[in-house]
């Protein structure tokens, strides 16, 4: 198999924007491509990372996002969920098909109902749709569970919002800038009890582009390549009761991705990661699940300092998907903020460390049924 | 704030006739018998509820049908605040995963019956462990609201 670099990035602020979404993923799309002095023809092949209805309001997007993302008169595709797209992508340089790929992925929440209201319909229409089950219940149910299993306590959950709510203070592109404190997350109001609302992911807007290139061509386009070194994606049961909601497919998402990327003690050899927590404690049980402590041990974790901005192992210096959630694309906004930290141009949220390997972290559905991995290196 | 740019308001309304196949169909004919039906798989010898026309473990088909407990221990539960576009019912509301006396799953429905104003005087009726038992609705069209709620016993 071939290898797969990251040449250039580009992606939108989250705040609500003005643009039509085709104008707003035009303007994204053609920035990657200009930072890699690459034009549309000459790119060999378009995915896209975008949903149906509920996120976009009209069917069949793609054929909608066909001409934002640059995609006419071009072989492409598209998945929903934004990894998996940047995953699709690479595979087509891996298998020696094309030599560059341009991912995309778009949305506007701003545009759209509630995210309870577009995730009630993940559920089925007759058993889990009409007792209310949705991504915000199901994450609640979940967080009881890991709070009562393991004693994790309101505050440490509180303190993920903290950290990354400050580190979302340095991102330009975060949505959400606001310093909050434990205190005020403990105070805000109950969304869906144990879950405050500076708990819970904001629906932001966002439009983001990657472009992949071969080995054999990614010179040409940047002196600074991002490698694929692994990834991983694994999807569990469908019916939140079906699984146990703290041991879910995380871990075989992970072990895949680190045997590909020859990673065996990932608590050492991953020196950042950007882990999708549209629920503040996820980022604790998602943390164990990745081999970045141990389990049960989320909590001491984020005691421990050492997932801070200047910690060891620090996570989401970007703030994460609490400060910044567009649903669809909130997956390849992880894997361009790992490769923004490898380059060195994360800007003024460039953690303290050399960073050599970084981890990207996406999920979807209910209690994170759907899990992906990507590890990058410099 | 207004906009600088005007922009439109689209609502989207369309019938769907989603089939629900004899599984389906008889767990929720149950439910008007006042009966919770599930189905146990011959190869893990788990038991689902409700009733599945196959083990989503083992993927193989599942034939043997079993009647299972109307009474349960609370695995989780939330209490519902926030109101959104759309929502099943009124908040305040009560979801959770309930272990049916006799399955190895999570039934998912509302616990009811109590006071749920303050979270904290919830917390003194229902936790994990908690044991409850389903209630019936007085009219039953064999859906899922056949069960009304599930109310602590005890």
């Amino acid at each position: 198999m071939r290898r797969v670099a990251i040449a250039s990035m580009a992606q939108s602020s989250g705040g609500e924007s003005r643009d039509s979404l085709m104008d707003f993923t035009f303007r994204v799309a053609k920035e990657a491509l200009d930072k890699a002095g690459m034009t549309r023809d000459e790119v060999g092949c378009i995915m896209i990372g975008s949903s149906d209805i509920f996120h976009s309001g009209l069917s069949c997007s793609n054929s909608f996002d066909w001409d934002g993302t640059g995609a006419f008169l071009k072989e492409g595709s598209r998945a929903e969920e934004s990894i998996f797209a940047f995953i699709y992508a690479c595979m087509r340089i891996m298998s020696g098909q094309f030599d560059t790929v341009l991912v995309t992925s778009l949305v506007k929440g701003s545009e759209n109902p509630d995210n309870d209201a577009c995730t009630s319909f993940f559920a089925d229409p007759f058993y889990l749709r009409p007792v209310g089950m949705n991504e915000t219940t199901a994450a609640a149910m979940q967080m009881r569970e890991y709070m009562w299993r393991y004693s994790i306590t309101e505050e440490q959950c509180a303190k993920v919002v903290e950290k990354n709510l400050g580190n979302a203070l340095y991102n330009p592109y975060a949505h959400i800038k606001k310093k909050v404190t434990i205190d005020d997350v403990l105070s805000s109001p109950t969304i869906s009890d144990p879950l405050k609302v500076l708990e819970c992911a904001p629906k932001s807007d966002g439009v983001v582009s990657v472009l992949l290139a071969s080995e054999e061509k990614v010179g040409e386009l940047t002196n600074r390549p991002v490698w694929l070194k692994g990834y991983g994606c694994s999807i569990d049961h469908f019916y939140p009761g079906d699984r146990d909601l703290l041991d879910g497919e995380l871990k075989t998402a992970a072990a895949a991705a680190y045997k590909m990327a020859g990673i065996t003690d990932p608590k050492k050899e991953i020196d950042v990661a950007e882990i999708c927590e549209p629920y503040a404690f996820q980022e604790l049980l998602w943390c164990e699940q990745l081999g970045l402590c141990g389990e049960g041990e989320g909590g001491t974790l984020i005691d421990s300092g050492v997932t801070r901005m200047n910690g060891t192992l620090p996570v989401n210096p970007s703030g994460g998907v609490l400060a910044m959630n567009p649903y669809v694309s909130r997956g390849l906004y992880r894997i361009v903020e790992a490769a923004l930290q490898i380059r060195g141009r994360a800007g003024e949220h460039q953690v303290d460390k050399d960073v050599k390997t970084a981890l990207a972290h996406g999920t979807q559905g209910f209690a994170g049924q759907c899990h992906s991995v990507v590890i990058l290196e410099g | 704030m207004s906009k600088e740019y005007r922009t439109i308001r689209n609502d989207v309304s369309l019938p769907y006739r989603w089939s629900l196949g004899p599984v389906w169909t008889r767990f929720f004919d149950g439910l008007k018998d006042e009966k919770i039906y599930g189905t146990k798989c011959t190869q893990c010898c788990k038991v689902l509820a409700p009733a599945r026309p196959f083990c989503p473990g083992c993927f193989g088909a599942m034939t043997e049908w079993i009647e299972v407990g109307q009474e349960g221990t609370v695995t989780s539960w939330t209490l519902v605040k926030n109101r959104y576009y759309g929502q099943i019912k009124e908040p305040p509301y009560i979801m959770a995963l309930i272990l049916l006396d006799g399955t190895d799953c999570g039934f998912s429905h509302f616990i009811g019956g109590i006071e749920m104003t303050d979270v904290e005087e919830v917390k003194k009726k229902v936790a994990v462990g908690t044991r409850v038992r389903a209630k019936w609705s007085q009219d039953k069209n064999a859906t899922i609201y056949d069960i009304a709620y599930f109310e602590p016993v005890g």
